[in-house]
């Protein structure tokens, strides 16, 4: 059991999360709430990591923070090392490649508030952000948990995108996914199952958290 | 006074101008489509029509010719939508103070306990809309649209999504808000009971645009208007005081500007003001006062006008009794028989039963008369 891998799996699990919903909280509600020039461009864009297959995405983002671009040689200046093959590398690969993940189920919640409550907010002299602060975040509640937990999860299994963008380095940016390859390859079957079991178990425990916590909120609202 | 003119022509067309002031209901009445939600929305500032002149008091809160346009949040409006709009994930309490932000943080508990009180929900303070029934949520609403403390009241079909019996309570209830609350207020329906019993003013809408617009007495009196046959039965409305009020016998006299009627009506004190409505239909014409019937209320009167449509057997007469106007339906053949003409002198015989008498509120009936003696002048038409 590489307890290590399965440390930066979880903090890339969190890591992600935190990174991706404040962006996706916003990014959905502007998508749900606002009409705008390119919105289109934008929802497609957003969907883009769902069907583009992880190694291709890993491939930009390899490319895009190496030392060579711009991006790559900013970092690199700022924060003194890479950002290709590095946990910070690896996250922002894990935050782009789960964006479809966080902002459809935050989008789809925004869009289930029923215009006139939208409206009704406004009547009450909210501003705009008092609004979004006091209405629609509590509203959209449910799809913001689902977004998170999705993100969470998808973050846990992935392993194209980790393999391209991180390597496989040992406390860095070797996920429990990426172990599991690891000892496969080496033929230890013990702990490449045990490693398994243990995303199986917290995959079936964020699932539950999500259906109990998304269930207790709907009882709420009756 | 609250100034409204809106122009628009897409998708519906919309082209209504009127004035609303304090202490006044006005209805907007129409079929649906018709844009009526639409010139509240347009109020709100939800929505801005093309061309759009909207000025509460001394504020403009749109003016597209000069590009004013004052976001809703900035408008003292009070706006109880069609299917209330509750905020589903706060309570009763929780939704009437979040419209009151403009009050001091101290205060808001107290003033949406008031609130709440004030349309009978005190015992429900703590519920969510979805623990709520359809009349109840329609009164938590209410109470949110007035903790805004809006310079204008606007109701978008307050009672289209309850049932008949609960309408009543509710129709009574705004109409204990109206007196505590000196602003404008609008109510968009298209059922005419809301208008007969709340309205001070009409304004009849069909595609966006006004077919009559007034003091509800005028319009209602008004023998032309068909649709209003359609709508409620033609009748005519009258002010009245209750003179003398008989308990043994279950009667009242109300005292009009042209004589009293008798009305069986119990729980009437002397001095209320009534608004006494009487069904066209209901009004017998006789060239001679008759004797021997078990009638209290026969009128005497003189012809106004004679309303008569080809496609129509019924024949519309408004006769003068004082200064209030009566309509009588009755049929062309009748109208031959007794030779009424313009200015014929008849007796109008009314059963008691059949008159409609509903009490007015104080500060609407000061509004009332002097809206009365404004419209008369233009209305007898």
């Amino acid at each position: 059991m590489d307890w290590r891998a399965l440390s930066v799996s979880l903090w890339l699990g969190v890591g992600t999360v935190i990174l991706l919903l404040p962006c996706g909280v916003w990014l959905g509600h502007a998508l749900a709430a606002r009409h705008f020039r390119g919105k289109g461009l934008v929802e497609a864009l957003v969907a883009v990591p769902l069907i583009l297959p992880p190694t291709v995405l890993g491939f930009y983002l390899l490319v895009a923070f190496g030392a060579r671009s711009p991006l790559g040689a900013a970092f690199q200046s700022v924060a003194g090392q890479a950002l290709a093959f590095s946990f910070p590398g690896l996250l922002l690969a894990s935050a782009i490649a789960n964006i479809p993940f966080v902002v459809q189920p935050i989008q789809r919640s925004f869009e289930a508030i029923p215009p006139d409550v939208r409206d009704a907010a406004a009547c009450c002299g909210l501003t705009p952000w008092q609004r979004f602060v006091q209405i629609e975040v509590p509203l959209a509640w449910p799809g913001i948990l689902t977004a998170a937990i999705l993100a969470f999860a998808h973050t846990l299994g992935e392993f194209g995108v980790v393999l391209m963008v991180g390597g496989n380095i040992p406390g860095e940016t070797r996920t429990l996914s990426i172990a599991i390859y690891d000892r496969m390859q080496a033929f230890d079957d013990r702990s490449a199952g045990l490693m398994a079991a243990v995303l199986l178990a917290v995959a079936v425990i964020t699932l539950t958290i999500t259906t109990v916590l998304g269930r207790r909120v709907g009882r709420r609202r009756g | 006074m609250l100034r409204v003119s809106l122009r628009h022509t897409d998708p519906i067309p919309l082209d209504v101008a009127f004035t609303c002031g304090p202490g006044e209901v006005l209805a907007i009445f129409g079929p649906s489509g018709s844009g009526k939600t639409t010139i509240l929305r347009s109020i709100a500032g939800l929505f801005t029509p093309h061309e759009a002149l909207v000025r509460c008091g001394s504020e403009t809160w749109v003016d597209t010719a000069s590009g004013i346009t004052v976001p809703p949040h900035r408008r003292r409006v009070g706006l109880v939508f069609q299917e209330y709009a509750l905020f589903p994930h706060l309570t009763a309490l929780g939704n009437v103070m979040t419209a009151l932000g403009h009050r001091p943080r101290a205060e808001r508990r107290r003033r949406a306990e008031e609130l709440l009180d004030l349309v009978h929900l005190s015992a429900h303070t703590q519920r969510r809309p979805a623990a709520l029934s359809g009349g109840e949520r329609q009164r938590v609403a209410v109470a949110r649209a007035l903790a805004r403390d809006p310079a204008v009241l606007l109701l978008d079909e307050p009672f289209a999504a309850v049932d008949r019996a609960v309408r009543r309570r509710l129709q009574d209830q705004i109409d204990e808000v109206r007196q505590v609350l000196d602003v404008p207020l609008i109510l968009v329906t298209h059922d005419f009971d809301d208008v007969v019993r709340l309205a001070t003013h009409l304004l009849i809408l069909e595609r966006g645009v006004v077919l009559e617009a007034g003091p509800l007495q005028s319009l209602t009196n008004r023998p032309d208007l068909a649709w209003l046959r359609e709508a409620i039965g033609l009748g005519s409305l009258i002010e009245a005081t209750v003179a003398r009020a008989d308990a043994s016998r279950g009667l009242v006299e109300l005292a009009f500007d042209g004589g009293t009627l008798v009305a069986p009506v119990r729980s009437l004190a002397v001095g209320t003001r009534v608004r006494v409505r009487i069904p066209a239909r209901e009004v017998i014409l006789a060239t001679d006062a008759p004797r021997g019937l078990s009638l209290h209320n026969v009128l005497l009167g003189s012809v106004t006008a004679i309303h008569s449509e080809p496609q129509l057997d019924e024949v519309v007469v408004q006769m003068a009794v004082g200064n209030a106007r009566i309509l009588a339906e009755v049929t062309r053949d009748a109208v031959a028989q007794l030779g009424i003409v313009e200015g014929s002198r008849l007796h109008a015989l009314i059963k008691s039963v059949s008159l409609e008498v509903q009490p007015t509120l104080p500060l609407i009936v000061e509004g009332a008369e002097s809206k009365t003696g404004r419209g008369r002048g233009g209305s007898s038409s």
